[in-house]
């Protein structure tokens, strides 16, 4: 580019960051070594899947056409995913609202913060597929069991996403509460619910949304609901009927999901 | 009768890491009695500590621990409400007999005007029916009252968000009202106003404080409307009170002595007041002149 020597001379270039280029060189150089250091372990064989493409494909033609003969089951038992679902959901908001709160910051004193707030990442760091196979050694085979492990998995997720809500609030509506005389509790009932409510209903309806999916596969481990028709057609080879199982829950989850979120659309 | 009263009250915010030295007390030694039932102005430039005072007069913040066999306190109608750095274990009950209006923002902004007016009664009611927001059909009655009493029984029902900012003010007067406070502490309650809005806000404040008798403090930046409605002024100045006495007292050589070079700051609006011979030219100038100075360097 030609420029006077006039405006080169007031206008320069930045010079350039060498800091910043080797950081970058750096962070991909170790996304490389990871992916590579990974290969053996995670035993990557992609070409496997030309060596064995001819049983791929009778394996895949198994599917066709889907197996809709027991609709009448796969539709009942597709109900009972979705009220494990809503049962799960329900009990999670409730329990998460204490303990949202209860791991506030500019609620609660560190000492019921920081004890809380484990337990939360507790409860989260598990897989709700775990949970359902403890809850149907503890409770039995069926949907009590995976209703109890969308109940703990999601109440430690909701826990957090609301306790993040409440630490966000505008501090001053609460002050004026405080400065009437009002007991904390009150400060929290008038002061933060208002504010925070619309963002709470917004994740709890989220939450559901994944549930329904969570759901679906918590019957894989006896836990009731779509997911055990599922995995009798798996083990039974049955793969006519699991296409038309998956094909119920995608349309399912599909609609939920729409319709969800046009819910949350109507509270944000 | 003492409403409120003020002993050596100091207080020292801890200063950031990296924060400029110097000093960081942002109220220094107070003292001061204001008897029930008066007026009184709080003037100072932005900065000199008044919504600091306010908040420790309410109990929402706790002053620092005496120094030198001086323990500061903060007394409500005889109570002590804080002493020497630490509340009253009353303090909640001491604050439903101090209502606050904070400058701006501090009605619940989902909640309906009469909502947020009601709350104004919590201090007074059980913890379950307060919690649970069964407050009773007087109860709602003497909200409407007071919203009325303050032109606002209109907007009842209207989300406190979408109310004006002096709507909002004056719903915040009516709350309190149902407090039914015997001091009300207001913390620039006009700083954001229009002219129009401004009186009225005062107007009300004035009305209060002649009919029920309630003490009323008020900070403002605009002294002439310290002279115009309150008989007593105090003025702050860097935490410490540089002026205690009649407002009317507070002519333009007096504040300038006062203030120095912020008194520009003070004197806007001047046009208000009874004695207004265009005060702001003779220190127009100098004051942004140095400010130009400064960014200069
Ligand atoms: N929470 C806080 N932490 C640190 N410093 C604070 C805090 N609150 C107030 N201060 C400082 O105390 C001093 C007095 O502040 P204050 O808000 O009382 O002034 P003001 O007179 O109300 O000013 P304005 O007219 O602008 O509202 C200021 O220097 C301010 O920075
Ligand atoms: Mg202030």
């Amino acid at each position: 580019m030609e420029t006077s020597p006039r405006t080169s001379a007031a206008v320069a270039l930045p010079a350039v960051d060498g800091r910043a280029r080797t950081l970058k060189l750096v962070g991909w150089g170790i996304l490389g070594a990871l992916l590579i250091g990974s290969w053996k372990g995670a035993e990557m064989r992609p070409f496997d899947l030309i060596t064995y493409g001819g049983n791929m494909k009778v394996f895949a033609q198994g599917f066709f056409p889907p197996d809709f003969h027991n609709w009448k089951m796969f539709l009942e038992e597709m109900l009972v995913t979705l009220q494990i679902a809503i049962w799960g959901t329900a009990l999670a908001v409730v329990a998460a609202v204490p303990f949202g709160i209860l791991s506030a910051e500019n609620v609660a004193p560190w000492w019921v913060v920081q004890p809380v707030r484990r337990v939360m990442d507790s409860f989260r760091a598990i897989n709700e597929m775990v949970f359902a196979m403890l809850f149907v050694v503890a409770v039995g085979l069926g949907p009590f069991a995976g209703v109890l492990a969308l109940f703990v998995h999601t109440t430690g997720i909701l826990a957090k996403l609301f306790s993040e809500a409440v630490e966000a609030v505008d501090p001053r509506p609460v002050e004026g509460i405080r400065a009437i005389g009002a007991h904390p509790v009150q400060e929290v009932i008038f002061g933060v619910i208002p504010q925070v409510l619309p963002l709470w209903i917004s994740f709890a309806l989220y939450r559901f949304e994944s549930n329904v999916r969570s759901a679906t596969v918590v019957g894989l481990v006896g836990a009731g609901g779509i997911g055990v028709v599922l995995w009798e057609d798996i083990r039974g080879f049955n793969y006519a009927e699991t296409a038309a199982v998956m094909l119920i829950i995608v349309v399912t989850v599909t609609l939920l999901d729409l319709f969800s979120q046009r819910l949350r659309k109507l509270f944000t | 009768m003492t409403a409120i009263h003020v002993g050596n009250l100091s207080k020292t915010f801890p200063r950031p890491p990296g924060g400029s030295p110097g000093n960081s007390r942002a109220l220094n030694d107070i003292t001061l009695d204001i008897a029930t039932g008066e007026m009184v102005a709080l003037i100072g430039a932005s900065g000199s500590g008044k919504s600091t005072l306010i908040r420790h007069l309410s109990g929402l913040v706790i002053a620092d621990r005496g120094i030198l066999g001086k323990t500061g306190e903060v007394t409500i109608a005889g109570e002590q409400m804080q002493c020497n750095g630490r509340l009253s274990p009353h303090v909640r009950r001491l604050r439903t007999d101090v209502a606050v209006i904070f400058q701006q923002f501090n009605l619940v902004g989902r909640l309906s005007l009469l909502e947020n007016v009601l709350l104004g009664g919590l201090g007074r009611i059980g913890f379950w029916r307060g919690s649970l927001g069964r407050f009773s059909r007087a109860e709602k009655l003497a909200a409407m009252e007071a919203l009325a009493r303050v032109g606002m029984a209109d907007y009842a029902m209207q989300r406190a968000s979408t109310l004006s900012g002096g709507q909002q003010q004056r719903g915040a007067i009516a709350r309190a009202l149902v407090q039914k406070a015997a001091i009300i502490l207001a913390d620039e309650p006009i700083a954001s106003l229009d002219p129009e809005s401004a009186r009225r806000v005062m107007e009300s404040l004035a009305q209060i404080n002649a009919e029920d008798g309630t003490t009323v403090v008020v900070s403002l930046h605009q002294v002439a409307y310290a002279k115009k409605y309150c008989p007593r002024a105090i003025a702050l100045s860097g935490g410490s009170v540089v002026f205690d006495g009649p407002s009317r007292a507070l002519d333009v050589p007096t504040l300038c002595t006062l203030y120095g070079a912020q008194c520009e700051e003070l004197l806007m609006d001047e046009t208000l007041g009874p004695d207004s011979a265009s005060p702001v030219d003779d220190v127009d100038g100098v004051p942004s002149l140095r400010a130009v100075g400064i960014r200069g360097v």
